[in-house]
């Protein structure tokens, strides 16, 4: 019996091509929704219409505004670092696709199994500091190169918290036992597995967001500010800096970025949902509905925290995370493991 | 854990890679191919840029880069940590124990203590 989509077409000459293929038209599908909603949203909560000319309820539109990316004019302005400027959209853009492939969208649809999914989500993650620091510096553009310093120290900071967060999940994960029944029988628990994590909250029969309500609120916040997004979005503050650390690039490389920002949306809030929200476990419906279903809510309220609040200033920013989140989430994570010992 | 399975993991990025590739392409060959000298400019708000670009920032983005490698560190060092802490917290005997936390707990006071200190220092925060 298949566990995984890997082992279902495990054997088959097409079965990379096609894994590989079916997160790529995913990703593509969510990325065009994904800003439809987006604009969607921005509207309702304004109270405007938003797009509504190209197809029903103007869901075409972002493919009409992807058309016209292809069609423009893919510019690579003079003094450019011209390595360094060409492959940053591709480091941008290919580990957070990787990424997408570790999630277990259901007990039996996993693309990518691997036993340390939870650290290969981070490092994917940690990669995009370079792509854009690369794309900042190899602008040769004054704002360019402000908007990649500012954004890497933001990742960078709050990458910690972030990581902390999800390690006192891990802590609670291990401290529920030495074994889990899964479909293959009894296994070791392993808090890194992603699967685990899921399988741990379903037959604890409770989402971790309740065991550990101030690591998720940690983990939402330091996502808002991995994912760049209001009131987050200073590295590209579009009155101050123009654009940020994608000024420079035009067309389908600017749209690669774009791609990369918006997919990475959709691996926080679906890292989210594997940690704290129980990951497929839901009634009735199967396995991916539910897990797709709470990925978008949490992209609804991040949405709807970017259309609500202003953004805030930079020293607020870094002030924020280094002198309340970190030792928040240090004294968190200790207090986790004190009551686990002592338990 | 063979590496066989790594490879659906390499071919998805190989073929992110490819899509970037195809579609920079598709786009360079479809795309208008008018170069003028304000175009190569670099972006300045429509004024000729002045000086370059690559000069001094302030010492503060240093500062946290410095700041983070530690406490990343601090972060990788604590996953194994977190994966073994059930083995740490039983005693020899069978009963719990507080071992696996005293450790962590020492550790992380003396961190406390560095961050306390660059916190006086005002290395962090922009005040």
């Amino acid at each position: 019996m298949p566990q995984t989509l890997t082992q279902l077409l495990d054997g088959s000459v097409l079965a990379m091509p096609i894994a590989a293929g079916l997160i790529m038209g995913m990703l593509t599908v969510n990325v065009l929704m994904l800003v439809w909603a987006e604009r969607k949203v921005s509207a309702w909560i304004q109270m405007r219409m938003g797009p509504t000319e190209v197809g029903p309820f103007g869901l075409l539109q972002t493919l009409a505004d992807m058309l016209k990316l292809i069609s423009k004019q893919l510019i690579t302005p003079s003094n450019v670092d011209k390595p360094l400027y060409h492959l940053a959209p591709l480091l941008a853009f290919a580990p957070v696709v990787a990424a997408v492939a570790l999630f277990p969208f259901s007990e039996s649809t996993i693309l990518v199994q691997n036993d340390y999914g939870l650290l290969f989500v981070f490092a994917f993650g940690g990669i995009a500091v370079i792509a854009i620091f690369m794309a900042g510096w190899g602008s040769n553009n004054k704002y360019a190169l402000l908007g990649a310093i500012r954004s890497v120290a933001q990742n960078i900071s709050y990458e910690v918290p972030l990581i902390l967060s999800a390690l006192s999940v891990v802590l609670v994960v291990n401290a529920m036992g030495p074994t889990l029944s899964s479909g293959d029988g009894v296994v070791a628990i392993n808090g890194l597995d992603l699967s685990h994590i899921v399988m741990t909250q379903d037959q604890q029969g409770i989402w971790f967001v309740v065991l550990q309500p101030i690591a998720a609120i940690i983990y939402f916040i330091s996502a808002l500010a991995e994912t760049n997004r209001a009131p987050f979005d200073i590295p590209e503050a579009e009155s101050e800096l123009v654009a940020g650390f994608h000024t420079e690039y035009s067309g389908m490389r600017f749209s690669l970025f774009f791609f990369a920002e918006y997919t990475n949306m959709l691996i926080v809030s679906m890292l989210a949902v594997v940690l704290f929200f129980g990951g497929w476990d839901g009634p009735v419906l199967p396995g991916p509905a539910w897990f797709f279903l709470k990925s978008y809510a949490v992209i609804f309220v991040m949405m709807w925290v970017r259309w609500t609040f202003p953004r805030l200033r930079f020293d607020q920013l870094m002030t924020f995370c280094w002198k309340v989140l970190i030792p928040l989430s240090i004294l968190n994570l200790l207090a986790t493991a004190f009551v686990i010992a002592v338990l | 854990m063979e590496l066989g399975t790594y490879i659906p993991l390499g071919a998805s990025i190989a073929l992110a890679f490819g899509f970037c590739v195809i579609f920079t392409v598709l786009s360079s060959a479809v795309g208008p191919k008018r170069l003028t000298a304000a175009k190569n400019l670099p972006f300045e708000c429509g004024s000729d840029p002045i000086g370059s670009p690559r000069g001094r920032y302030s010492v503060r983005f240093y500062q946290v880069a410095i700041l983070f490698l530690v406490f990343d560190i601090e972060a990788a060092f604590m996953y194994p940590w977190a994966v073994l802490f059930r083995d740490l917290s039983i005693s020899p005997t069978g009963g719990s124990s507080l071992f696996g936390f005293t450790e962590m707990f020492v550790f992380v006071s003396i961190l406390v203590v560095a961050l306390a200190y660059v916190w006086r220092k005002k290395a962090i925060g922009w005040d």
